[in-house]
């Protein structure tokens, strides 16, 4: 109950004059310029290098659509209503999901023997290992993926799309029903194809190591940082003059607390790895942490727990600095950069010199050119869909309870 | 009416109100006349109703704080304390002092004392448990669980006076007023 009525707001599109109209082009060029550049490099002596770089912005954007994906599913599944202002952002995101199955194809066409070792090497444990880490079966997986993720983020962003323009009051409630059912389903198909794409593009760097966590590894992570994306996001828009008073202080609370919980989620998922590992001490599973804890990576190592859990739990503990715009702000931005350290440390150390006998910590321009330009494209596109249409799912039947929403 | 006996004293007032807005807007009124020892009583969470009773926020967050975190620290420290000098083993080849052991523990009792403090913090700060309570006495209150919101204005409130609170009861739009007796 609040003390104010639900008023339907008209800040719905983005102004011509705002910086995330001019995204898709500054965002193109961009994305031009650093993946040029990157692959540029691929082509060269520094293939290895470079396709890594390449691999390591391609899961860290990756990591947000999914999130958005999963997001929107639960989100879906759980009839929730308080989100719907904030809906469209993640709707938009997902949608950004078809563009991966382009930007997949350099790591397939241009880094694949340099990335997975499995493709070339050969020894016991990999010939056991070979039904499923095949090229043919890897690829086939790869095209599953994208297409039961485009299928799936597109059903659900075209369905709430219709809904704008459809008036009949029956027609929109018939078709919010109908994506609760592909919301149901999707969860369950999203969960595996998350966990196996983690498993395939990131944990078959190493492909004799393994560890059954590592698809919830990769979710935590991600989509702590996606709650953190939307509530920077939700700011922006705010900022260039959309959705002004549609998403007030609770909406953001409300995201506040879900990249609270999903930091210490996340905590609980890496510290599950690391401490059965650690405790049954056996070689081939303790090799992904003796690798990280050498060549320059121990103080990532060591500073991970710290800086990527207690330092945003205690931060984001407070109600007040959730509420507060500054507050949970510099919170999100602070969470993903930790995300970008996270996924830099899962990936980077599978990376080794020729004849090195371990890898070594070393941030050379290619990592931050590949960020800039898979950033590029990601938001370009994200950018470009969120301009040609209203940014909030202005005829949703649940739009009023999630205007007037409250925390308690 | 013999001069011994005298008029039962009088606990306070109980005010009816039929749905969530009409009790909104009273307890508005009612906080901005300055009363502090009055209550309300809805049959479900009346977002924003603290806001509108000029509540302040509950001190149980910080109380949870400082215990989880005395709970935690004293785990913490009572696992280096007894692996290490009570009853030093070794576990598994692993050192006395293994944090990542600890973890579990130290962790569980962190959310252990945490809550076991929010539990019982809740009843005191709430005066529970209260196996009586004057509004039980109003036949009229049984509905609260049910579909009608209370308010009650204790006579001890310094602004109480009996024919001026009813009659800002009255003003809120209260569908009945009752009397409560001690």
């Amino acid at each position: 109950m609040s003390s104010h009525a639900p008023v339907k707001p008209t800040d719905i599109t983005i102004p011509d004059t705002s910086l995330w109209a001019k995204l898709p082009a500054i965002g193109g060029v961009l994305a031009v310029i650093g993946l040029g550049s990157v692959l540029g490099m691929a082509g060269g002596d520094n293939r290895a290098r470079a396709m890594f770089s390449y691999l390591f912005a391609f899961e860290v954007f990756l990591g947000f659509a999914l999130a958005a994906l999963g997001f929107l599913l639960i989100d879906t599944v759980a009839r929730a209503g308080w989100s719907v202002v904030v809906r469209r952002i993640s709707e938009t995101m997902a949608a950004t999901l078809p563009l991966f199955a382009v930007l997949f194809l350099p790591i397939v066409l241009i880094g694949y023997h340099e990335l997975y070792p499995w493709t070339h090497e050969a020894d016991a444990v990999l010939d056991r290992k070979r039904w499923f880490l095949s090229d043919g079966f890897f690829m086939g997986r790869a095209v599953a993926y994208f297409i039961i993720w485009s299928i799936l983020s597109w059903t659900m962003y075209r369905g709430s799309l219709a809904n704008d323009v459809t008036d009949s009051k029956v027609e929109r409630e018939a078709r919010v029903r109908k994506l609760w059912a592909v919301g149901a389903a999707g969860v369950i198909l999203y969960a595996l194809t998350q966990s196996f794409a983690a498993i395939d593009w990131v944990m078959s760097l190493m492909p004799h190591w393994y560890s059954t966590i590592f698809g919830v590894y990769f979710f935590a992570a991600s989509v702590q940082a996606y709650f953190a994306l939307m509530a920077l996001v939700a700011m922006g828009l705010q900022r260039a003059g959309v959705l002004k008073n549609a998403i007030t202080t609770e909406h953001f609370h409300d995201l506040g607390k879900y990249t609270f919980g999903f930091t210490i989620f996340w905590a609980y998922i890496a510290f599950s790895q690391f401490i059965l590992i650690w405790y049954a001490n056996i070689p081939e599973e303790t090799e992904f942490y003796i690798m990280r804890t050498h060549g320059g990576w121990a103080p990532i190592s060591y500073a991970l727990p710290v800086l990527h859990f207690f330092v945003p739990f205690f931060f984001l503990l407070s109600r007040q600095v959730k509420r507060k715009r500054a507050g949970l702000g510099l919170g999100a931005a602070y969470i993903i950069f930790m995300y970008l350290v996270d996924f830099y440390w899962l990936i980077l150390p599978n990376f080794k010199v020729e004849g090195a006998h371990e890898s070594h910590f070393h941030i050379v321009w290619t990592d931050i050119a590949a960020l800039v330009g898979m950033g590029g494209a990601f938001f370009a596109a994200f950018a470009f869909l969120l301009k040609r249409n209203k940014v909030i799912a202005i005829n949703d039947p649940r739009l009023n309870e999630s205007l007037v929403h409250e925390n308690y | 009416m013999t001069a011994l006996e005298k008029t039962p004293r009088i606990w306070g007032l109980l005010a009816q109100y039929e749905d969530p807005h009409a009790i909104y807007k009273a307890c508005e009124k009612v906080r901005d006349e300055g009363y502090e020892a009055w209550d309300s009583c809805t049959p479900f969470p009346v977002h924003g109703l603290d806001k509108a009773m000029g509540l302040k926020p509950s001190r149980l967050p910080w109380i949870v704080l400082c215990v989880g975190l005395t709970g935690s620290t004293f785990m913490l420290w009572f696992q280096t304390f007894a692996m290490g000098n009570l009853y030093p083993m070794i576990v598994g080849g692993k050192p006395l002092f293994s944090l990542p052991a600890f973890v579990p523990v130290w962790y569980e009792i962190t959310v252990l004392s945490s809550c076991v403090t929010a539990f019982l913090s809740n009843w005191i700060l709430s005066g529970l448990p209260a196996p009586h309570h004057p509004a039980f006495n109003s036949k009229a209150f049984e509905r609260v669980t049910d579909d009608k919101f209370f308010i009650m204005i204790e006579s001890q409130d310094p602004k109480f006076d009996l024919e001026k609170t009813r009659a800002l009861l009255q003003s809120t739009g209260a569908t009945t007023i009752e009397e409560l007796a001690s």
